[in-house]
């Protein structure tokens, strides 16, 4: 069997089996610890795909900072009474929602499995970094400024939001 | 052989995990956290066309990195939101912020 073949199916199981755990652990802080192993899994994924570049920003932005962010906001938000193991409930549209997603991925699968994609069979480059440079720096340049100010005026606004008020009229 | 097919309904398996759970969690938190889940189901979309589609353009991970910056200032501005709100009412329950219904 190929090397390729086992990985993907490897990394498949990982990441799914840990967004499972994301959604039905019912301690907040052990849905968070399983979201990193996904992160890490989907990261996994890119690698397969040949997306080097990708894989290295997965790992760094969220299994690195956006998992920080969560598990520092769940410590803000502790219930009083400290009753962690019930903080991940499922609300009242439980079996609802599950109708929803499984016609949903129902649909889904049809058209993947229907459509006749035009595979190309060229080999992606070997330097993604290099030719990801060439086109976010030079057809991409505006999209990319503005992303900056997009992360800027976001921060700004979490902070501001996200401040205590001391003395609320 | 690993076809195209296979990422495509890896990633529409694990957009529908994270659909289920920012519809059914109560947790505004969770919510967060699988709609994470989902963006990153959208990037393994995107990063396998790339390959499968496209491999003399990268377009589709130019899109993916945008799609993980949109991600970074969301999560960072709904946790603000979420600690705000916790700050106000001392709960996150989805159910119970009703300040829109009269």
């Amino acid at each position: 069997m190929d090397y390729q073949v086992i990985a993907f199916w490897l990394l498949s199981f990982i990441t799914l089996g840990s967004a499972l755990s994301v959604v039905f652990f019912t301690n907040i802080v052990h849905s968070a610890l399983a979201l990193i192993v996904t992160f890490l899994g989907i990261a996994g994924i890119y690698l397969t795909l040949h997306a080097d570049f990708l894989a290295a920003v997965q790992v760094l932005v969220y299994a690195g900072a956006i998992s920080i962010l969560i598990v520092f906001g769940i410590m803000l938000i502790t219930r009083g009474d400290g009753k962690m193991a019930e903080t991940n409930l499922f609300g009242k549209y439980k079996y609802t929602a599950a109708i929803v997603v499984t016609t949903l991925f129902g649909v889904i699968s049809y058209f993947i499995i229907r459509t006749p994609w035009s595979i190309e069979t060229a080999a992606l480059s070997e330097n993604t970094i290099g030719d990801l440079a060439e086109i976010l720096l030079a057809d991409y340049v505006i999209p990319f400024e503005l992303a900056a100010i997009l992360l800027t005026v976001a921060m700004v606004g979490a902070i501001v939001i996200a401040r205590e008020v001391k003395n609320p009229k | 052989m690993i076809t195209l097919n296979h990422y495509l309904l890896l990633s529409a398996i694990l957009f529908c995990i994270g659909l289920y759970g920012a519809l059914s969690k109560r947790n505004a938190v969770a919510i967060l956290i699988c709609i994470e889940l989902m963006l990153n189901a959208v990037n393994i979309n995107l990063v396998a066309f790339t390959k499968f589609l496209t491999p003399e353009v990268l377009t589709g991970q130019i899109f993916a990195i945008f799609v993980i910056v949109v991600a970074a200032c969301e999560v960072a501005v709904g946790l603000a939101i979420v600690i705000a709100i916790y700050r106000d009412r001392s709960s996150v329950v989805v159910e119970n912020l009703d300040w829109l219904k009269w």
